[in-house]
């Protein structure tokens, strides 16, 4: 029981970065229908701003008291990172704008290659390891199991990620149903040349997509850093399939779907770990991908696609 | 009159030139921008954890580089009333219009060439002929790959991202067959080829009913499924540590050896490494032309013609009583099969294979030769390759770069980079890929080239 809820909350605090990240690939591919195959990268490039915010604010400018530098490095990764999702839609994805249905999948793998080798030549190809920032935390059970004595603990660490995810879902949902953008963005998501014709600016509402996008996965990859202390320039990948998973579970274009999706991947990847094998978990993920597309391709929150012939 | 003309025509002119400075600056700011965390600012591991080194000077010089080019793109391309590359474009067109049956005449010179190639290092770069044949095999190789997924892609219109899964399979095959059972090359290849086209098929029949985006990313999660189970299933492949001591191929029994009953001594020739080079650059020229060959033909067969029928409208395929479960199965068994030869060669060329060769990475190679050759178009491979994989293999041998940048530099950690920019500047540049008009297999009345847009691509309706 102990172990369980240990894995529970490890589980959502994974998930919660999952989510975030999951925000992205859901976002665009309800506003464009293109699977955005550098947003995993994107995430990464977040991770190596926010890694090397912290050290010049920690390391040169001396700054000890942990709370703002941490939001210091929190808005400039938003803000670096927006720049980054903002120049490779304008590059890679608005030139082919209304060209075939693979052409952007094409350019979105090759940004993807190439942001990863930039960030692998520029920044070199070892793991940067970031020592734990944040530790301690509160205990929540405690038990005995016939390994010895168990602890459940809810570490500060999680409980910053898991409240920020939630503060910046409550924010985006808010962005999404209340402020004009959102309402273009939903505009454009339902009919692109009806909305433009209406008096949207279907690529400004586009380029902001991707910016709100970028920002999101911008404080995943912050948590993601500050949770396993250690980045390469290749986990955009793997965390970018695992979202992009979520995304889909959830229903590919619907937002409280893609943290549902979230969650529900990250619980999945650390209860396979903690009680099957760690070597397979993912295989996990990517089976249930194969099966979700397979057998639910609406997802759990999605609409299903009405085909007309 | 004519001297306002001449004024309109200056301010124009001057427009044109503030704006096109304005763009370049905006260009260089972004740049500025974007690389601030990347190029002047490192983090290493240091003692006591990491730290900072600076690079100033890389950063002002990218900055500087992209308003350069930026400006220069600018003036003679992008806001130029007749940009440079129509002209060069034009004269090209005009130069092949010229010469009627020019692609036709291409097509026997690259093959012919394609022929004698190994002669040909051996006559003319002596020094370098290891070098040269082995990449013309790495370039070939990726030929055979890229027709094989041709026939998935390019004809049948399902986007596969896990091709490689196949090209593992037909490797690890031959490993595992030869490790065994003790088999050779020449029992294994076909082997291996069976198996891979069955492992197509089993991966084909959960995507039957999936279309586009979600068929790429499903054939994705199976591609990285064998890998991962391929990584971990150490007692059966070995795991990371891969199999070597995979046996070479050999020409009726004649192996490619020093000494008694070897290649050389059997016909008298002196004892040479490079025959056995030149032996497996043959080897794989046949298989990717009976792959050329064998898709030609299909093409023209029921199945071909489905195949195209299916990538144009599944729906109306469908209700013309097309058998789309059986068209989709064999165009990924015999994509597949073609994967497993080539996987097969590709582990008795290396002599030892492990799952890194088999990443993700791969099947975007291999994909993207596909697409940026022009889909569905045969020798739109051929130019994809020689440009992509001979291009970036090139790099280790440019010499002078590192005069420029100093000596530590190496131009080989940037292959990659090169290609991925590569990769999004052809697709920008021709969204149809490099070869534009594709030759229809059924025609009413006169045989033409058709433009590309014509056809659908992977769109999967």
């Amino acid at each position: 029981m102990e172990y369980f809820v240990q894995q529970l909350i490890n589980g959502l605090t994974l998930g919660s970065i999952y989510g975030l990240i999951a925000i992205g690939y859901t976002m665009v591919y309800g506003i464009i229908g293109m699977i955005n195959f550098a947003h995993g990268d994107i995430f990464m490039i977040g991770s190596f701003i926010a890694l090397t915010t912290f050290l010049i604010l920690t390391t040169i400018f001396g700054f000890v008291f942990l709370p703002v530098v941490l939001l210091i490095v929190l808005i400039i990764a938003m803000l670096f990172t927006s720049a980054w999702g903002w120049t490779v839609e304008r590059l890679a994805y608005r030139p082919l704008r209304g060209s075939f249905r693979l052409a952007p999948l094409i350019t979105a793998i090759g940004m993807s290659i190439v942001l990863q080798n930039f960030v692998q030549v520029s920044q070199g190809a070892r793991v940067k390891p970031l020592p734990p920032q944040i530790q301690g935390g509160v205990t929540i059970m405690e038990g005995v199991t016939e390994n010895g004595p168990i602890v459940v603990q809810l570490s500060y660490m999680q409980m910053i990620i898991i409240v920020t995810t939630l503060l910046l879902m409550v924010g985006f949902t808010l962005l999404i149903s209340r402020t004009p953008l959102g309402r273009a963005q939903r505009a454009c998501e339902q009919d692109r040349k009806m909305a433009s014709l209406l008096g949207v600016n279907v690529d400004r509402t586009i380029s902001l997509t991707f910016v709100m996008g970028a920002a999101l996965a911008s404080v995943a990859g912050l948590m993601f850093l500050l949770l396993y202390g250690v980045i390469d320039f290749y986990i955009g990948f793997l965390a970018g399939v695992k979202a992009f998973t979520a995304a889909v579970l959830g229903g590919i274009g619907s937002l409280p779907g893609a943290m549902l999706g979230g969650l529900a991947i990250g619980l999945i990847e650390v209860f396979w770990s903690g009680y099957f094998t760690v070597e397979y978990k993912d295989v996990a993920a990517f089976s249930i991908l194969a099966i979700v597309l397979i057998f639910l391709p609406s997802g759990l929150l999605g609409k299903p696609e009405v085909e007309k012939v | 009159m004519a001297a306002t003309q001449a004024n309109g025509g200056a301010a124009a002119n001057n427009n044109m030139f503030v704006d096109s400075l304005k763009d370049s600056a905006t260009a260089a700011f972004l740049v500025a921008v974007l690389g601030f965390f990347f190029l002047p600012l490192k983090t290493d591991i240091a003692s006591g954890g990491l730290a900072i080194t600076y690079r100033w000077p890389i950063w002002i010089a990218a900055i500087l580089i992209v308003f350069g080019g930026r400006l220069l793109l600018n003036l003679f391309v992008f806001k130029a009333q007749t940009p440079a590359t129509r002209i060069i474009g034009d004269k090209l067109a005009g130069s092949s219009a010229k010469v009627p049956g020019l692609g036709r005449f291409l097509t026997f010179a690259l093959l012919g060439f394609a022929l004698v190639l190994p002669f040909f290092f051996t006559t003319f770069f002596p020094g370098q002929q290891r070098q040269y044949i082995d990449l013309a095999i790495l370039i070939m190789t990726y030929i055979m790959l890229g027709w094989g997924l041709n026939i998935v892609v390019g004809l049948a219109g399902l986007l596969d991202l896990g091709y490689v899964a196949f090209y593992a399979v037909g490797a690890y095959s031959f490993a595992l067959l030869a490790e065994y059972f003790d088999l050779g090359f020449w029992m294994a290849l076909p082997l291996a080829g069976i198996l891979a086209a069955f492992w197509g098929i089993i991966l084909g029949f959960p995507v039957l009913r999936l279309r586009g985006d979600y068929l790429a990313i499903v054939t994705l999660a199976f591609g990285e499924i064998i890998r991962v189970v391929l990584l971990n299933w150490y007692e059966f492949t070995n795991g990371p540590d891969g199999i070597s001591g995979i046996p070479k191929p050999t020409l009726f029994g004649l192996e490619f050896k020093r000494g008694e009953g070897g290649f050389a001594d059997f016909f008298g020739l002196e004892y040479s490494t490079i025959h056995r080079f030149i032996f497996l650059y043959y080897i794989i020229l046949i298989l990717a032309l009976i792959t050329n060959f064998v898709t030609m033909r299909l093409r023209k067969l029921p199945v071909g013609r489905a195949w195209e029928a299916l990538r144009e409208d599944e729906i109306a395929c469908r209700s013309l009583g097309i058998n789309t479960t059986n068209t989709k199965l064999t165009a990924f068994a015999i994509g597949a099969m073609f994967g497993g030869f080539a996987g097969s060669f590709f582990a008795t060329r290396q002599g030892f294979i492990s799952p890194e060769s088999f990443t993700f990475l791969e099947s975007a190679i291999i994909l993207a030769i596909v697409v940026l050759g022009g889909l569905g178009s045969q020798i739109g491979v051929v130019i994809a390759s020689v440009v992509m994989i001979g291009g970036i293999e090139m790099l280790r041998n440019i010499g002078f770069l590192s005069q420029i940048f100093g000596p530590g530099f190496d131009p080989v950690q940037y292959r990659m980079l090169i290609f991925g920019l590569a990769m999004v500047g052809i697709m920008v540049w021709k969204p149809r890929g490099l070869i534009t008009t594709r030759v229809p297999s059924a025609v009413l009345k006169e045989r033409k080239k058709i433009g590309a847009d014509m056809v659908a691509q992977g769109e999967g309706h």
